[in-house]
């Protein structure tokens, strides 16, 4: 716990700063509409549930204000790049910014809950004063509306007593846009179910549009001005305390105390979510330009398992290992893009993606560069955007762990570290790697294989063959396999992938693993990556919190999980 | 999106809405609206809805995550045969329980929701989907070892006479340079 603690003390700031604030604001608001003197005449016929749909409304401009910040990956990505001072703590939580995307809309659908409940309140309130004909102050202030020489001084928005609440929604600004905003929301929250999105991500990446009908709706909300308060003027001449009890002589001329006036709430939604419109706005433009900027590609290599590797070239990018970029093929789906790890380093004069067949998209480009058209399909890139990977050479020692195709991101750091061997580089801080590979079936090794292949011959021929421990591990492995690699068993390569180094079979077993890099390191900042399913992250986040010494000179392990 | 199985969002749409529309008729049950039978009537419709749509049906491709504690209710809803399995059936029971709840404020926002729910099951059932029940799977116990059994004490059958006198091309091609058996690896015998 305590390890945890010290690795994402900045995360839990912050959520508890976020968390902090809703609460404060909801309290705030709360207090101010059931207290305020100007609301005195309102709450009559609302009671409490006036303030708890103001408040609830309060905290809803500001969570649909911050949940469009995440989501802007190039402001991010900026951020990122500037603090690439800071230490590695600092820049964490920026990773983290789709979990906190997340918790913004369930609050977001808290709130709505809570607001949608106290205007249903608030309406049947409002209906039955009207129709109540007791002569209370509450069917007083209802009937306000009927003298027109006062002009626009309504309270009551349910203007006679046969209009239905159901009409006064539909026939409100404030009603039908709010209807259509929650109907937007709830189908964004539940096609963004991990089930849809993970299966069916086109469907979810479609249906979440609707946010712009959301905000838009968010932003007309208020225009009605159905939210009225007692005007300054009036309380100055009939304040409620002074007033409220004399409601039946108000009429009469001699009373001091004259008919109360009432003004709306201005909208105020639109003064939270413009900056965060406009910001987006510009992000989408942004995104927009960079991917008019013409990718040239060089090379298209099909590797075994429906692996495709495009190699690329556009001027003016530059990327980091382990970054990402997203890709958008118009001639397949105009209005996609989807997200691919970079596998080469940077040193390297193009810039490449390994693809797998896993779904619709996937598949189809897959299927177009087969066929090899002539012209080659046009390929639309936005990015690089960082990650996590770019941290790998600040640590002395780096354990890297990457399952089935989450070996991606590992590909590029392995080729950096080529090229930074090769030209001597002195800002490799990294003294030590262990790469970990688990793998379902061996047609997908083909086209890591090479790549380890020359790693191996490099590392003898400078002689540090120790600077790369890395171990592959086979997990759908079957009696037959295992009695090949039995009967090969004093071949110097692995019959499997060619290797020197020999291909194990099943998982690792992590707590040996860790214990053996803690005692090789005894003092050493151990870094570990992993690209990989979540219950691998699990027991790998166990495994470093169970192996760093509570000593902080001695050995640390920090666990950093890349997700997409 | 050819690979879309809309049934699958509109199991996580209905139940959204059953939820929506639960929770509306508490209010308006609660608070006793104007006409809050009609919230009364959504209750029950919502927990309807609730418990037909928990279980998740069987994606045709892949593997399919259950719910928590979803088989339980996939039993009784497998019962009710052709009525749970054909979309077409359960688009027309969507949208004809949502029209009650559609007279009362607090549940149109359920009536709106279950509708959609209802028309993205009716585009699922024009593209043939069907509700398949997720079955657990038997526990088949792999027999370690079930087939090893004792050592044969008897060798095996000497083939009939005439075979034995004019062996085939393989078998002397296949058999040893004469002597007995070499094992490529050095076996030992682990008789307990």
């Amino acid at each position: 716990m305590g390890n945890w603690l010290a690795n994402h003390w900045l995360s839990v700031l912050f959520l508890v700063s976020w968390l902090g604030l809703n609460i404060f604001m909801f309290v705030y608001a709360f207090l101010k509409y059931e207290t305020s003197e100007k609301y005195y005449y309102t709450r009559e016929i609302l009671g409490t549930a006036l303030a708890f749909a103001r408040a609830s409304a309060f905290c809803l401009n500001f969570n649909s204000m911050m949940i469009l910040i995440p989501v802007c990956r190039n402001l991010l990505s900026f951020l990122r790049g500037t603090c690439s001072f800071c230490n590695r703590t600092l820049r964490k939580p920026l990773d983290h910014n789709l979990i906190f995307h997340k918790l913004v809309a369930y609050m977001i659908c808290i709130f709505t809950a809570i607001h949608v409940i106290a205007h249903l309140f608030n309406f049947e309130r409002y209906s039955r004063s009207h129709q109540a004909m007791d002569g209370s102050l509450a069917s007083v202030l209802s009937s306000l509306s009927h003298h027109e020489k006062e002009g626009d001084s309504w309270l009551n928005p349910i203007q006679s007593p046969n209009t239905t609440v159901l009409y006064a929604t539909f026939t409100s600004v404030a009603g039908l846009t709010g209807v259509i905003a929650t109907t937007a929301l709830v189908l964004m929250v539940t096609s963004a179910m991990e089930f849809i999105r993970r299966n069916y991500f086109e469907l979810f990446w479609y249906t979440h549009h609707l946010f712009i009908v959301y905000i838009i709706c968010l932003g007309i909300h208020g225009l009605g001005g159905i939210v009225r308060g007692q005007t300054e003027k009036s309380m100055g001449e009939s304040h409620p305390y002074n007033c409220s009890s004399s409601f039946l002589e108000w009429d009469k001329h001699e009373w001091s105390c004259t008919r109360p006036h009432f003004v709306g709430h201005p909208p105020e939604s639109w003064k939270w979510i413009l900056a965060p419109i406009t910001l987006y706005i510009f992000e989408r433009m942004l995104r927009f330009y960079r991917s008019q900027q013409k990718v040239v590609i060089t090379k298209v290599v099909l590797h075994p398992s429906k692996v495709l590797e495009l190699q690329m070239r556009k001027r003016g990018f530059s990327m980091e290992v382990g970054q990402y970029i997203f890709v958008n093929c118009p001639s397949i789906s105009f209005l996609e893009w989807h997200p691919f790890t970079l596998t080469s380093a940077p040193e390297e004069e193009f810039f490449s993606i390994h693809i797998r067949a896993a779904g619709d998209w996937t598949d189809n480009l897959i299927r177009t560069f087969e066929q090899q058209h002539s012209p080659m399909p046009r390929i639309e890139v936005d990015g690089p955007f960082g990650t996590v990977s770019e941290d790998v050479f600040q640590y002395e020692v780096a354990v890297l762990v990457g399952a089935g195709i989450g070996v991606t991101p590992f590909a590029s750091i392995l080729k950096s570290i080529w090229y930074k061997f090769q030209r001597a580089d002195n800002k490799l801080k990294t003294q030590k790697i262990y790469f970990y590979w688990i793998c379902r079936e061996t047609g997908a090794f083909a086209w890591f294989n090479n790549l380890l292949n020359s790693l191996e011959q490099e590392m003898e021929a400078l002689g540090k063959m120790d600077f790369l421990n890395y171990r592959l591990f086979l997990t759908g492995w079957d009696s037959n396999i295992a009695g090949h690699a039995a009967l090969n068993f004093d071949k110097a390569t692995d019959i499997l992938t060619g290797l020197k180094q020999k291909t194990s079979f099943g998982r690792p077993m992590w707590d040996n693993e860790f214990s053996r890099i803690a005692a090789a390191h005894p003092k050493s900042v151990v870094g570990v990556f992993l690209c990989g399913p979540r219950s691998l992250a699990k027991s790998l986040r166990k495994c470093c919190q169970r192996y760093s010494s509570l000593d902080p000179r001695k050995v640390q392990f920090y666990f950093n999980k890349e997700t997409f | 999106m050819g690979q879309i199985e809309w049934a699958m969002w509109a199991n996580e749409q209905a139940l959204a809405s059953g939820l929506i529309l639960i929770t509306g008729g508490i209010v308006a049950t609660a608070g006793r609206f104007t006409q809050w039978y009609f919230g009364a009537y959504s209750i029950a419709a919502g927990v309807l809805i609730c418990l037909l749509e928990y279980p998740r049906g069987k994606r045709k491709k892949g593997s399919t995550m259950e719910r928590c504690g979803q088989k339980y209710l996939t039993t009784v809803v497998k019962l009710f045969g052709p009525l749970t399995r054909n979309y077409y059936v359960r688009a027309v029971l969507h949208f004809l329980l949502s029209v009650p709840a559609g007279f009362l404020l607090a549940t149109i926002l359920g009536t709106v929701c279950l509708v959609i729910a209802s028309v993205i099951y009716l585009l699922a059932a024009i593209r043939g989907e069907q509700w398949t029940p997720i079955e657990p799977k038997p526990k088949e116990r792999p027999q370690v070892g079930g087939t090893i059994k004792q050592p044969p004490t008897n060798p095996p059958a000497r083939p009939p006479v005439e075979v034995r006198k004019k062996p085939s091309v393989d078998e002397e091609e296949a058999a040893s340079a004469g002597g007995p058996q070499v094992n490529p690896i050095p076996v030992t015998d682990e008789v307990v």
